[in-house]
């Protein structure tokens, strides 16, 4: 048994807390500072002082604490690499073998033994290591530590020095308060970019072993875990795109679309005020319930009763994982979106339109078919858009009720499956990143996200510019 | 048309003609109406029977049936006295004691001839438990209620295999089932046998990714949700950011969690099915959508409020977040608690980064491997053994209940804040 313990004593979370805890004391001292400004100031409350004590405070935290985190997270990412020049520079090192993969296999056992994530060693090689490992990972932790804390009190004390009764403290707050604003904005695009970024590389990598042409025109999935260029290895996927469509834009819009456009006419138009303030929150529950409920029910409920049903029909080949079961509830899941969408975009017509349309005699629902719906259509439009991108794009009602088998059918009660569904199959088990099978997965994913993204934007066109319409 | 003669008469209203066209156009408007309702009726029967069959079959998996198996402890122990098992040698002394034998031993000579799984796997344990708890026990002779191996719970509860059937007829005979309260349901961890199984560790799981989330994608949202609504001048910036966060906001999860397992896990080589990567993949989905309702909340506030600040004196930031953020604040959480509820009952992100493991024991730490509830309840649902089916059931009522609390929290939130200016 190694002293792993000493090792992991002062870990980065403790020197996080340390620096924090530190940073308060800062905050402390210079507030206590200005405030000694404000009570030896002349003439007026406060008199030539210019920011308010706190904000002296403020300052001396953020000039303290920020080079010292920001040290830390780049001494994070860097020390491994110098823990690991320092142990192979020793002389024991030299006995590593040439062999890439043996060598990387040591290191990194001799290196979880020294961290105390493990307590024996599988390899000789590695025993031997370990009290270099120690030794390396202890210096360079105390030199962090050390220039951690050099930095925190060489930051503090440029800015206790700074302190004057008319130091502009709070201009310099607000200028990071609004860097910190804009860093938080910019998180967003950093993960757009991230997504974007990740899926592009890693379809790339997949599309140097199977050509583009197999992945988006073959029509036979079976994917293979290895690859040999030109051949068909079993990449086709059009049986999963119109698996996708078939469920997702088909199916489920047959139950979603006037189940939820029904239901928001019904509730804006005929529904007493008390009934609407009753239903609207119940079909709310509708699309909170998490979709792995709505999987397990499609799969334990719906589908053996969809299969009984095609029996009865005389469809002899019914699957238990049928494409009926899975898009049935996939509607049912979307239907508040399309309502909710239904809904604003009916409320936004204009009450002249309808009141002219009663007022020449016309019944409620010939107003509802021949004024209001026409005049809402494209607010209707867009939502049925975003909901076939939700429905495409949803994973677990599919995973649990639709199957794993590609199948070019068009036969709703034949088992059928989709991109969503692949992705999963294809990253479960024990592949390694980097074969095809993984690769494919981010494939899909590209194609799934380029699809949603541009369902999404043309819906948000449609209905900005039916908005303007009435405005 | 152009030589149509106009008929100049007056329109009968009474005639035949017209009273048949009125009837049937006042028809084709109940038709519809009902129509309607017919829609609002079906989904909310949907909704009802969900829950219905949920409800059936979860309320089950709270429950177990228990055996009763008398101990002759004197004798199955030789001779242990209750001091023998207390005090700072108690784990020993329960060692040496072979429980799982003295059980097997117990249950062969009462119930000789009813096969031989009678109890679940857990009952030795369940069985040293007891003993910790009450160290008399060992002293005498004690009836003591186990779980019953997970067959057998089956066929007690509604219909099970034939010869699970035919043990639980005679056990009955003898008086010797009944249904408790399944504690370790609430307490337990996953495991390969049904009537051991927990939903405790999942929880743990799912509260510390809840944590991780929470603690990143609210104050960036919030101050993003700040920033482009107070501060941010209209430019090309502006419009990518507000670009990136509407279709963030509509990306499949399944689309998250592959930047997690690509990010994450392979480019910074995190821990895998840890919470802490499973936090930060949700933040990164959970973030628009705080944005989106912030920027909401911060924009009902009206502009009187800003200038009078501003009038006297107040510094822009101060502006904001003296006066402005703490009326948006209900609002901002009322987004925040939804965009957390959607979170918990995420599943498809948390398959992508590894969460699917096979967990026996509630994480430590946030970079332990963990689960989450939603995968949890996935994980069950693909079980064969019959026995899993009411236990998936039962996590879901549990998975509802908190999404409904968390969604009747933001209600009550927002109705009890909100202001109308």
């Amino acid at each position: 048994m190694v002293q792993g313990g000493n090792v992991k004593f002062m870990t980065g979370t403790a020197l996080l807390f340390l620096v924090l805890g530190l940073g308060l004391i800062g905050w402390i001292f210079g507030r206590a500072r200005a405030s000694g400004f404000v009570r030896n100031a002349k003439g007026g409350p406060r008199g030539t002082v210019n920011s308010l004590p706190y904000y002296h405070g403020w300052f001396v935290a953020i000039c303290a604490v920020t080079p010292a985190l920001l040290f830390m997270l780049v001494w994070q990412s860097v020390s491994p690499a110098l823990v690991t020049n320092m142990v192979l520079s020793a002389p024991a090192a030299a006995e590593l073998p040439q062999d890439t993969f043996a060598r990387a296999a040591i290191l990194s056992e001799a290196r979880a033994i020294a961290q105390g994530f493990q307590t024996t060693a599988f390899q000789d090689m590695s025993e031997k290591l370990v009290p270099l490992y120690q030794g390396a990972l202890s210096y360079y932790k105390w030199l962090g530590v050390a220039a951690t804390l050099l930095l925190f009190f060489a930051g503090g004390a440029y800015a206790f020095t700074r302190l004057k009764p008319d130091f502009r403290a709070r201009s310099k707050v607000e200028r990071v308060i609004m860097f910190g604003l804009l860093l938080a904005s910019l998180i967003a695009i950093i993960t757009t970019l991230g997504i974007f970024a990740s899926l592009i590389f890693e379809s790339w990598r997949f599309f140097s072993m199977v050509s583009p042409f197999e992945f988006l025109f073959g029509t036979d999935w079976n994917p293979k875990s290895v690859v040999t260029p030109g051949a068909d290895n079993g990449y086709g996927a059009i049986p999963l795109f119109w698996g996708t469509i078939f469920i997702g834009a088909i199916i489920a819009m047959i139950v979603a679309i006037p189940l939820g456009l029904m239901s928001a006419i019904f509730l804006t138009q005929y529904a007493s005020s008390t009934v609407r303030k009753w239903m609207k929150p119940i079909l709310e529950i509708l699309a909170g319930v998490p979709t792995v409920v709505y999987g397990y029910f499609a799969a334990l409920t719906v589908a053996p009763a969809v299969r009984d049903f095609a029996v009865m029909l005389g469809v002899s080949n019914a699957a238990s994982d049928n494409a009926l079961a899975a898009g049935i509830v996939m509607g049912v899941m979307i239907i508040p979106l399309v309502s909710s969408m239904s809904d604003d975009s009916i409320a936004a017509v204009p009450n002249a339109m309808r009141d002219g349309s009663l007022a020449m005699g016309a019944t409620k629902s010939e107003t509802i078919k021949k004024v209001l719906l026409p005049a809402a259509l494209p607010g209707v439009v867009g939502g049925v858009l975003l909901a076939v991108s939700r429905a495409i794009g949803e994973t677990m009602i599919v995973v649990m009720a639709a199957g794993y088998t590609a199948n070019l059918t068009a036969n709703p009660f034949d088992t059928i499956t989709t991109i969503t569904v692949q992705i999963v199959a294809l990253l479960t088990g024990d592949q390694d990143f980097g074969s095809p099978h993984t690769l494919a997965a981010f494939a899909l994913g590209l194609t799934l996200f380029v699809t949603t993204f541009f369902l999404n934007y043309a819906a948000l066109r449609v209905v900005k510019k039916y908005r303007e319409a009435y405005e | 048309m152009n030589n149509a003669v106009i008929d100049p008469s007056p329109t009968d209203w009474n005639g035949k003609i017209m009273q048949k066209r009125i009837a049937s156009r006042y028809a084709a408007e109940r038709r519809f109406k009902a129509m309607g309702f017919m829609a609002v009726a079906l989904s909310t029967l949907f909704l009802a029977f969900l829950l219905f069959t949920m409800l059936g079959q979860g309320l089950r998996g709270f429950q177990r049936t228990e055996i009763a198996v008398e101990f002759d402890f004197p004798a199955l122990t030789a001779g242990a006295t209750a001091a023998s098992v207390t005090g700072p040698n108690a784990d020993a002394a329960l060692n040496s004691m072979d429980i799982p034998g003295i059980v097997e031993l117990a249950v062969g000579q009462q119930y000789a001839g009813l096969g031989d799984s009678l109890l679940t796997s857990a009952a030795a344990a369940n069985v040293r438990q007891m003993l910790i708890d009450n160290p008399e026990l060992v002293a005498s002779k004690q009836t003591l209620w186990l779980p019953a191996d997970s067959r057998l719970d089956v066929a007690f509860k509604r219909q099970g295999e034939p010869a699970a059937e035919k043990t639980v007829a005679a056990l009955a005979d003898k008086e010797a089932l009944r249904t408790g309260f399944n504690w370790t349901f609430l307490t337990g961890a996953d495991a390969t046998d049904p009537s051991a199984v927990g939903i405790w560790a999942a929880f743990k799981g799912s509260l510390m990714t809840m944590a991780i989330t929470l603690l990143l994608a609210f104050p960036v949202g919030v101050l993003a949700a700040l920033y482009l609504e107070e501060y941010a001048s209209k430019n090309k910036l502006t419009d990518l950011i507000e670009v990136s966060i509407n279709n963030l906001a509509a990306v499949p999860s399944i689309i998250f969690g592959l930047l997690g397992l690509a990010v994450f896990l392979t480019m910074f080589g995190m821990p895998r099915s840890s919470a802490l990567v499973g936090g930060l993949t949700l933040a990164l989905m959970t973030m628009p959508v705080i944005v989106i309702a912030g920027r909401n909340a911060v924009k009902s506030v009206p502009p009187s409020i800003r200038e009078a600040a501003l009038g006297i004196g107040a510094s822009p930031v101060q502006v904001v977040f003296h006066h402005v953020l703490p009326l948006a604040l209900p609002g901002i959480l009322t987004g925040t608690i939804i965009g957390m509820a959607r979170a918990l009952g995420e599943t498809a992100p948390l398959l992508m980064i590894g969460m699917r493991a096979f967990i026996p024991a509630a994480p430590q730490g946030f970079t332990d491997a963990a689960t989450a509830l939603p995968v949890q309840i996935y994980l069950w649902s693909d079980e064969v053994n019959q026995g899993f089916v009411e236990k998936t059931s039962a996590a879901i009522i549990v998975l509802l209940i908190f999404l409904l609390g968390m969604n009747a929290l933001a209600i009550y939130l927002r109705n009890r804040f909100e202001t109308r200016w």
